[in-house]
């Protein structure tokens, strides 16, 4: 396959390469980790590059691995007009994301009390296959929160009122559409708002490394002030509910397909138009499931927040604990960007990528408008996570995109047959880690082994402009699903 | 005369092609086992289905106009009701017949998903289609299925 350099990190992969191609395909990359590329992302990004109505460059971050369809860590922006909506483009856990929260707590704080603490998560998070949440919804509850997301949350009491504006677009989406959810999806949904769900989800302690400070104006507005500061981060999604959606509209986009005479080069790559009855109705149901995410990872903090009260016997407010950002890794916007040296308003997908505002942006809030819109990293659960913000040259390069994580590099099965779920538990004991995990052979499939090293792709990112790097934060405690 | 039962899950998992998920290829002799040995090898992502005991029944009825969609709403079916009805499945039988279209109709057998019971491993959100195949090979029928986990 020929791939040009266009600049450092800056790969193009051109429209000769496979017939069909309507755009060149660009991988964010350092030249290391384009060599060590899973051989997929190639093939995918390049069918990527057929869809009807694809503008400027189908796009593939750092982290990139194979996915079904999109590669994870690929992005896609299509015309409102001539593109199409594709739930291949979006994942089956529609807004699967990150929040990271600041305490005023330091590790030597909490240190004598983290056993307890991670005993209080446990309980007042459920994770795993199955679990529940505390919150009773009916039907009707159900699709108000779909529509308002996270201010449904803080109507009813789960969440303060200076939250909203440190989500990606408020935790509410516009275009919810209740009436296009299949009732499978709802009786699949309603009892699991507040539940981390499984596999590579957690809910995780960091002490932000202060010796590991890149950017340090935005370290001080991200409200980083003392050494050694305990975060809490959040990563979970839109749960079974989310996973209907997905799996309901692939089946009505597959008969679509042959209605609009569209032919895609693989079948997770289904899609209709997005101005058409089926790519409406998908969208509207989408948005439901995303706000939901919203809605879930704020019933989570929510429960965080008590937890951390409990054991440390102080109001969540006097512990600080303030969202720093809330970002959607899964997800299709509606957004205005450059086609053409022309601002246009296009659907840009993103699966296993992070919006990735820069400064001065009107959709980032005024408070972070100075640095750029925070980008938050989550790595697997030995490793360190990163916080970052949007960099001026996202908008330019990679239609306001930037990675999602570190991308896995070994299966689930490999993983478990290299290490031993209570092992690992074990030794990231001794390094300083407690883990509490619903399912040992669970944690193994996500032990670090399995994944590209975080610092690298980090680094590919920042090096290439879309996003700064601010600040590392490094795991202390574990609850994995 | 003796008889060893000798119970051989007829899949394998798959590690090459999902590093992220979990692929597994299936086979059977009809197309009824073919399914069924698909439906356990989805649970067994999920669970030691040897502990998980057939006390719970439900009735499934699904139609489809080709193989692949078939299995695709069937496997559907089945991380559906995980979730609504909060149980692991275990026990299968189904018959599968073509007139028009295809139609499968069964009865599934499992059990309240209980951490206590059971070795839980991870959720299945659900079934792709990515790479997934039915075809007969000779006199064998075979499945490749990759889940979304």
């Amino acid at each position: 396959m020929q791939v040009k350099k266009i600049e450092d990190y800056v790969w193009e992969i051109p429209v000769t390469e496979k017939e069909g191609m309507r755009v060149p395909a660009r991988i964010i990359a350092s030249e290391k980790i384009m060599k060590e590329m899973d051989q997929g992302v190639y093939n995918q990004i390049t069918n990527v590059a057929c869809l009807p109505g694809i503008q400027n460059y189908a796009y593939c971050m750092p982290d990139g691995h194979w996915g079904y369809g999109f590669p994870i860590g690929g992005v896609a922006a299509f015309d409102l007009k001539e593109g199409v909506i594709s739930p291949g483009g979006i994942g089956f856990d529609i807004n699967c994301g990150v929040r990271s929260v600041r305490t005023n707590l330091t590790l030597e704080e909490l240190k004598p009390k983290l056993n307890e603490l991670m005993d209080a998560l446990y309980r007042l998070v459920p994770a795993g296959v199955g679990s529940t949440g505390f919150v009773k919804l009916n039907i009707e509850r159900f699709k108000e929160l779909m529509v308002k997301g996270v201010d449904w949350c803080i109507q009813n009491g789960y969440g303060w009122e200076e939250d909203r504006e440190r989500i990606e677009q408020g935790g509410r989406i516009p275009g919810a559409n209740p009436e296009k959810v299949s009732q499978k999806a709802i009786s699949r949904g309603v009892d699991q708002l507040g539940t981390l769900g499984s596999g590579n989800h957690y809910l995780e302690l960091q002490v932000a490394q202060t010796d590991r400070i890149f950017h340090p104006e935005a370290a001080k507005i991200f409200g980083i002030d003392r050494p050694n500061q305990i975060f809490v981060m959040i990563h979970c999604g839109s749960r079974g509910f989310g996973h209907q959606i997905a799996t309901d509209y692939l089946r009505v986009f597959t008969e679509a397909m042959r209605k609009y005479n569209i032919k895609v080069l693989d079948k997770e790559l289904a899609c209709a138009p997005y101005n058409s009855p089926e790519g409406q109705d998908y969208y509207g149901a989408m948005v439901c499931a995303a706000n939901s995410a919203f809605a879930n990872r704020q019933v989570i903090l929510h429960q965080v927040r008590e937890a951390f009260s409990r054991v440390f016997h102080k109001d969540p407010k006097d512990l600080g604990m303030h969202i720093v950002y809330d970002v959607a890794h899964n997800i299709a916007k509606l957004e205005e960007h450059l086609v053409n040296g022309e601002k246009k308003k296009v659907l840009v997908h993103r699966k296993g990528a992070t919006r990735s505002f820069g400064p001065g942006h009107p959709d980032v809030p005024a408070f972070y408008r100075p640095i750029g819109q925070p980008v938050i990293v989550g790595g697997s659960m030995e490793t360190s996570s990163y916080l970052l913000v949007g960099g001026q040259r996202a908008m330019e390069l990679t239609m306001g995109s930037t990675l999602h994580g570190s991308g896995r590099t070994m299966s689930r099965e490999a993983a478990k047959r290299k290490v031993r779920g209570y092992e690992l538990m074990k030794s990231m004991e001794e390094r300083g880690i407690i883990v509490r995990a619903v399912s040992m052979p669970g944690l193994a499939e996500e032990a670090g082994i399995a994944y590209k090293n975080i610092s690298e792709v980090v680094d590919a990112v920042d090096c290439a402009g879309i996003s700064r790097k601010v600040i590392e934060l490094r795991p202390v405690g574990n609850i994995k699903g | 005369m003796l008889h060893q039962i000798v119970t051989m899950p007829n899949f394998k998992f798959l590690e090459d092609i999902a590093i992220a998920d979990a692929a597994f290829e299936a086979y059977g002799d009809t197309l009824e086992e073919l399914f069924e040995t698909c439906a356990l090898a989805t649970f067994e992502v999920m669970v030691d289905t040897k502990h998980v005991k057939p006390e719970q029944k439900e009735e499934i009825q699904i139609k489809d106009l080709n193989l692949e969609d078939l299995l695709f709403d069937f496997i559907s079916e089945l991380v559906y009701l995980k979730d609504a009805q909060k149980v692991f499945f275990s026990k299968f039988d189904l018959k599968i017949s073509k007139n028009e279209e295809y139609s499968l109709k069964g009865t599934i057998w499992g059990e309240k998903i209980d951490y206590k019971k059971q070795e839980v491993r991870r959720d299945v959100k659900a079934i792709t289609y990515h790479m997934l195949e039915v075809k007969k090979i000779d006199s064998e029928w075979r499945a490749q299925v990759i889940l979304d986990t």
